[in-house]
């Protein structure tokens, strides 16, 4: 597996918020993709009971996912597929080796894939003498600046073009130095210059899969660039990694997630690119590979069924749950330490590698909700990162400041009268200083340095909620006080 | 026990309550047998076919590819010619054994030069025929094999499609019922590409630029009849 470096998670996070060059690259992106989500929301009436239509088919498939895998299976043989059952990721790394091996491979492509970074591929595959180019233009960022995805749909969003004009010039050094890098499309141009000639070169494709379908043995990829499909069409070989989760029944319902998934990911409408790959290249076919394999990985999804944590495994990948998550937009991807980022990661890496190892990554939340609001796929990510902050609770993993710091809070919380008295007193001196001060906003608090430094404490209005409540409760609503709308 | 065992063993201890339904394979059949649909959305649902034509027209104008109008598959050659010399592009297509655009009247645009076969990394305009058009988000479906070689999709810098009106489609569903219908029930070619526009990247700084690895630019000539 990749290296684990979620135990770092609070000084990764320091070192984020310090990072002037990524707070740069962070100032607009994620923000961008917001809006754009919401555009395309709603332009389409029908995407709120589409987010219902898309958990169902989820929760069917995961229900009966021994069937359609065996459905799928079927399908796939018939087509002429290989299929390979990975256990571990070790078992994944070894089956697509052997692949590569056999094919007499030098060059091996690759399509983007979360799965591919989560059993570490390139690193493996590097280390026994082949050549593993990424194909999708952030991929390849990602790769000659020997970092990993920073987003699981937008790899090097913690990037600025600046940075991408000097790595091309370190990099591609068979190039005249005076030539003009000043546009982003001359960055690409260079790109798919380079990338264009190892597609040509490749023996081996490796491409992830967004779904696996039951109906007809078929594997699907996503993508706006192309890359993934000039990775899949020109070697001879095509492999193909999806983690067991990815299988749905019918091209009707895979159509239903597709709906729902460019729009949640990017804005679009639909990716420019959704490919359906059915076996090898058939009789009579001019292109396409002559061997197509699938290696299916499970690394401890499958005992994720019996778990209240199987809801992560609807997640479909789209990337919204970091894209509006206050968190993911003041550190960025890296800080969380392994191959998911945001409120996914922070679900399902403590599911996949261990509440020990990741029990930091649930707790890097405000709870504010905003990723369960947009998740096409309705998983409740704050119950599930609840969940786990339980369990590290129960593990004893926590610093001894912060269980002393809870079980300060609890001895108050049980006890209304105290809490509402401390809440009340605290309130109204955080109050009366702000009022002194007059600007609205701390831009320091003891005890909260480390909030503060990287923005202001809205300073409070002197009551507090449960205060303002009773009042409201009695009709005294005070007319100063703003009435907020419902979520 | 072998890799597979060791998974589904697994997958099984982890679906115990749901193993207790002894429906369940029944169930699963009958499932993708039935090809359920879903709720079509509105914007294509109890359209008629030209409502369906103009929508998926102005869905591919907004994704930047080109619509040019045929009022026949006659008038395609001379529609192809005028398009390359008005964009300066070179008169030289490369194309699979389609049928229906092998049988074109090419002797009237003579300066057109046509390469048949699956695409070469230097080829600059490729010619396909879609097997539909997709109206709910201006998407082109096109099945591959000799006829349309995968590689002509992908490899050339323009794409310009042939799409016969009497193809488009509203929804998706209606898409897969025309791949159903010519190549039998669960059963796909090799490969099924669904296409809305040209290539295009947002990875370096978030700024949309169009051509990453496939083709720079696409037209579609939608035939009518």
């Amino acid at each position: 597996m990749v290296e684990i470096k979620t135990r770092e998670f609070k000084s990764n996070a320091r070192v984020a918020l310090d990072d002037p060059q990524l707070q740069r690259a962070l100032a607009g992106l994620p923000g961008g993709l917001v809006a754009q989500r919401t555009a395309a929301r709603d332009k389409l009436p029908e995407f709120e009971d589409l987010r219902d239509v898309g958990r169902d088919i989820r929760d069917h498939t995961l229900a009966h996912v021994d069937l359609y895998l065996t459905e799928w299976e079927t399908k796939a043989k018939a087509a002429g597929a290989y299929v390979h059952w990975a256990p571990t990721a070790a078992d994944a790394r070894a089956i697509i080796e052997k692949i590569c091996r056999d094919a007499n491979a030098k060059i091996v492509t690759k399509g983007k894939s979360m799965i591919s970074e989560e059993i570490n591929l390139n690193h493996h595959l590097e280390g026994k003498g082949f050549e593993v180019v990424e194909t999708d233009l952030g991929e390849y960022l990602v790769q000659i600046r020997k970092e990993t995805p920073s987003h699981i749909i937008a790899p090097a969003i913690h990037l600025t073009q600046e940075q991408v004009e000097k790595d091309f010039r370190r990099v591609h050094t068979h190039l005249p130095k005076d030539r003009v890098l000043v546009e982003a499309s001359q960055l690409v141009n260079e790109a798919r210059q380079i990338l264009r000639q190892k597609f040509v070169e490749a023996d081996v494709g490796i491409t992830g899969a967004n779904f696996l379908i039951a109906e007809t043995g078929s594997t699907i990829i996503v993508t706006n660039e192309g890359n993934g499909d000039l990775t899949q069409s020109l070697a001879k070989t095509h492999v193909v990694i999806a983690s067991i989760d990815k299988v749905i029944p019918t091209l009707e319902d895979v159509t239903s997630l597709l709906r729902l998934l460019a729009r949640s990911a990017t804005g679009q409408e639909f990716s420019t690119y959704c490919t359906f790959s059915t076996g090898p290249r058939r009789a009579g076919d001019l292109d396409g590979p002559e061997n197509y394999h699938v290696v299916l990985l499970d690394n401890g999804r499958s005992e994720l069924l019996a778990t209240e944590m199987r809801e992560i495994l609807r997640c479909i990948r789209c990337g919204a749950c970091m894209n509006h998550c206050p968190v993911y937009n003041a550190i960025g991807g890296h800080a969380y330490g392994w191959v998911y980022p945001g409120p996914i990661g922070a679900v399902l890496t403590p599911s996949l590698i261990g509440v020990k190892a990741a029990g930091n990554l649930p707790n890097a939340s405000t709870f504010c909700g905003k990723c369960e609001a947009v998740c096409p796929m309705k998983i409740p990510l704050p119950k599930l990162m609840r969940l786990h902050r339980e369990t590290e609770f129960d593990l004893g993993n926590v610093p001894r400041g912060f269980a002393y710091g809870l079980k300060t809070w609890a001895w108050f919380a049980k006890r209304p009268k105290m809490y509402q008295l401390a809440a009340r007193f605290g309130i109204a001196a955080l109050g009366a200083l702000g009022r002194v001060k007059g600007t609205g906003a701390f831009k320091s608090l003891p005890f909260a340095g480390g909030w503060t430094k990287h923005r202001d404490f809205p300073s409070p209005q002197g009551r507090t909620f449960q205060q303002l409540w009773a009042e409201k409760q009695a009709g005294l609503d005070r007319p100063n006080v703003t009435k907020r709308a419902a979520p | 026990m072998t890799a597979r065992d060791t998974i589904f063993a697994k997958i099984c201890q982890g679906l115990k309550g749901e193993l207790q339904d002894k429906g369940r394979e029944k169930k699963v059949a009958s499932r993708i047998a039935a090809r359920f649909r879903h709720p079509t959305p509105g914007r294509v649902a109890g359209k008629s076919h030209e409502q369906h034509i103009a929508l998926f027209k102005s869905h591919m104008l907004g994704q930047s590819a080109t619509i040019l109008d045929a009022a026949s598959m006659a008038d395609v050659p001379s529609l192809i010619a005028d398009y390359l010399r008005q964009n300066n592009l070179p008169a030289r297509l490369s194309m699979g054994d389609d049928a229906a655009l092998a049988s074109l009247p090419w002797s009237k645009e003579p300066t057109l030069t046509r390469k048949s076969g699956r695409a070469a990394p230097d080829d600059e305009v490729g010619l396909s025929h879609a097997t539909a058009g997709i109206a709910e988000t201006g998407t082109l479906m096109i099945a591959s094999g000799s006829d349309n070689p995968v590689t002509i999709n992908f490899l050339p810098e323009t794409h310009i499609v042939v799409l016969e009106a009497r193809d488009v489609v509203g929804p998706y569903e209606d898409a897969w019922m025309k791949i159903r219908a010519r190549f039998g029930d669960r059963t796909m070619p090799r490969t099924v590409n669904m296409i809305s526009g040209p290539s295009r990247t947002g990875d370096i700084g978030g700024k949309l630029v169009m051509g990453a690895h496939g083709p720079r630019r696409m037209c579609v000539i939608v035939v009518a009849g």
